[in-house]
């Protein structure tokens, strides 16, 4: 512990990223640029999701880390460990017990509540970029609502697949503002960011944004009214715990087409097992 | 130089100062509610609150403005020791730091560009009472409504109407305090 400051991050950088922190709180949906710094880990495995987690820890705080809904994941434990070597902080895996979450491309099952902060790490914070590849003019963009591109892109997906085929990273609006990606969560995940009890931060290191939801904010996920926005998961129980109301990874267990359906969010699944739920596919 | 002006700074900076921003993040992100942070002892007439947010939140990189009788030797030497920021007016000031009329008149701030509306200054309010009644909030971060003890209305909701450009304020008292972001409506 006595190797590196707490929380690894000097106390400069934890001051401009904490300054970034509120202007975002401040500003829901936008993206507030900050000088990302090198951390012991490649961008893209969640350098900014860590740099936001690094300024806002304090020691007593429990945290625990998921990688689309796994606990278990190299990522999730990589980054779990350096916090406990870094900040001291004590870990777990277990939603309700933890105070500050990160995440990677999932929210947890279980509802989050005042206590607790959810830190996403993202990989494009920009939901224009693939539409319009100058920064210069996504934030003109912005900055006028001109938000019809995304619409269209939107509307080419229904004229292409006859739906809105776009399953993960969906577009939301916040507070009838700014246009936001939600990260690579999928969409089933979309109406839990809205008025969520916890705050939500997003931290993209690579792309150097930050950008927040404060609680209990309106999040609107894009569609047109005669395609209304539909949460959409796999049509199967876990097969584990036999849930129905998780969002579910598809996992291939043979080379004959075998495959079964299982919660992502595994804290979700192990408990519902040990309160005895089973599912089709369980030992 | 005074012993003062030497005391009074975060005795374990980065646990310290890492409380004091989850306090003031949580005010921030619930416009409202009311916190408790401590740590610095800032020469008067600053709070508790108030230097304690300056010491967590400001550096060299941050031009600060010393708003009416918080503009004194001693807390100018004060900051300068602990903090490094440098001294400015409000039209250039990241952080202002003051009682309310001494920080008049709101539009000497920067609120921010269209394109970079977090370009944006943050106003210490130094209160004489912070209490969780009088003006009515709602917006981003409150359930269904809150209530704040604010100095005045009319500012507040003009500086809303400016979304999303605007001040951001967070008031003083004692080791208290609560936030205002500028997407909160005021009634």
């Amino acid at each position: 512990m006595t190797e590196y400051n707490f929380a690894y991050l000097d106390e400069q950088t934890k001051r401009m990223i904490r300054r970034a922190i509120l202007k975002g709180l401040a500003i829901p949906g936008y993206q507030v640029p900050f000088a990302s710094r090198e951390m012991p880990m490649p961008y893209g495995w969640g350098t900014g999701g860590v740099q936001v987690s690094a300024a806002l820890l304090t020691p007593d705080d429990t945290f625990k880390v998921i990688d689309q809904g796994a606990d278990d994941t190299t990522n999730a434990v990589s980054i779990r460990s350096f916090f406990e070597r870094t900040a001291g902080v004590a870990t777990t895996t277990a939603t309700s017990e933890a105070s500050v979450i990160q995440t990677r491309h999932r929210i947890p099952e279980d509802a989050l509540t005042e206590n607790q902060i959810l830190v996403y790490q993202v990989p494009i914070p920009e939901p224009l970029r693939f539409l319009e590849p100058r920064e210069s003019e996504t934030r003109k963009m912005h900055s006028l609502e001109e938000y019809g591109l995304m619409h269209v892109k939107l509307y080419e997906d229904i004229s292409r697949h006859g739906h809105i085929a776009t399953s993960y990273a969906y577009p939301v609006k916040v507070e009838g503002r700014y246009v936001m990606d939600p990260s690579p969560i999928p969409k089933f995940d979309n109406p839990k960011l809205g008025n969520m009890a916890a705050i939500q931060l997003f931290g993209a290191g690579r792309e150097q944004r930050i950008y927040a939801l404060p609680p209990y904010t309106q999040v609107v996920s894009l569609d047109f009214e005669d395609h209304p926005f539909e949460a959409s998961k796999a049509d199967h129980p876990c097969g584990l715990c036999d849930a129905t109301d998780s969002y579910l990874d598809e996992v291939i267990i043979d080379d004959q087409g075998g495959r079964m359906f299982v919660c992502s969010d595994t804290d979700y699944c192990t408990a519902r097992q040990a309160a005895g739920h089973k599912g089709k596919d369980a030992a | 130089m005074e012993a003062q002006t030497l005391s009074g700074g975060f005795d374990n900076p980065a646990v310290q100062s890492s409380h004091a921003f989850r306090n003031i993040m949580e005010a921030m992100a619930r416009p409202g509610q009311i916190h408790e942070i401590k740590g610095a002892e800032p020469p008067a007439p600053l709070s508790i609150a108030g230097g304690t947010v300056l010491l967590t939140l400001c550096d060299t990189e941050t031009p600060v403005y010393l708003a009416g009788n918080a503009d004194n030797d001693e807390v100018r030497a004060w900051l300068a020791f602990h903090t490094g920021a440098p001294l400015t007016g409000p039209s250039r000031a990241m952080f202002a730091i003051g009682d309310w009329k001494a920080l008049m008149p709101l539009n000497a701030y920067r609120i921010g560009t269209s394109e970079y509306p977090d370009r944006s200054a943050t106003l210490i309010v130094e209160c004489a009472e912070l209490a969780a009644s009088g003006a009515k909030l709602r917006g981003p971060g409150i359930k269904s409504q809150a209530a704040l003890s604010l100095p005045e209305i009319r500012a507040f909701q003009s500086n809303q109407a400016l979304f999303p450009l605007g001040l951001d304020f967070i008031f003083t008292n004692g080791v208290r305090l609560a936030a205002l972001p500028r997407s909160t409506e005021v009634a």
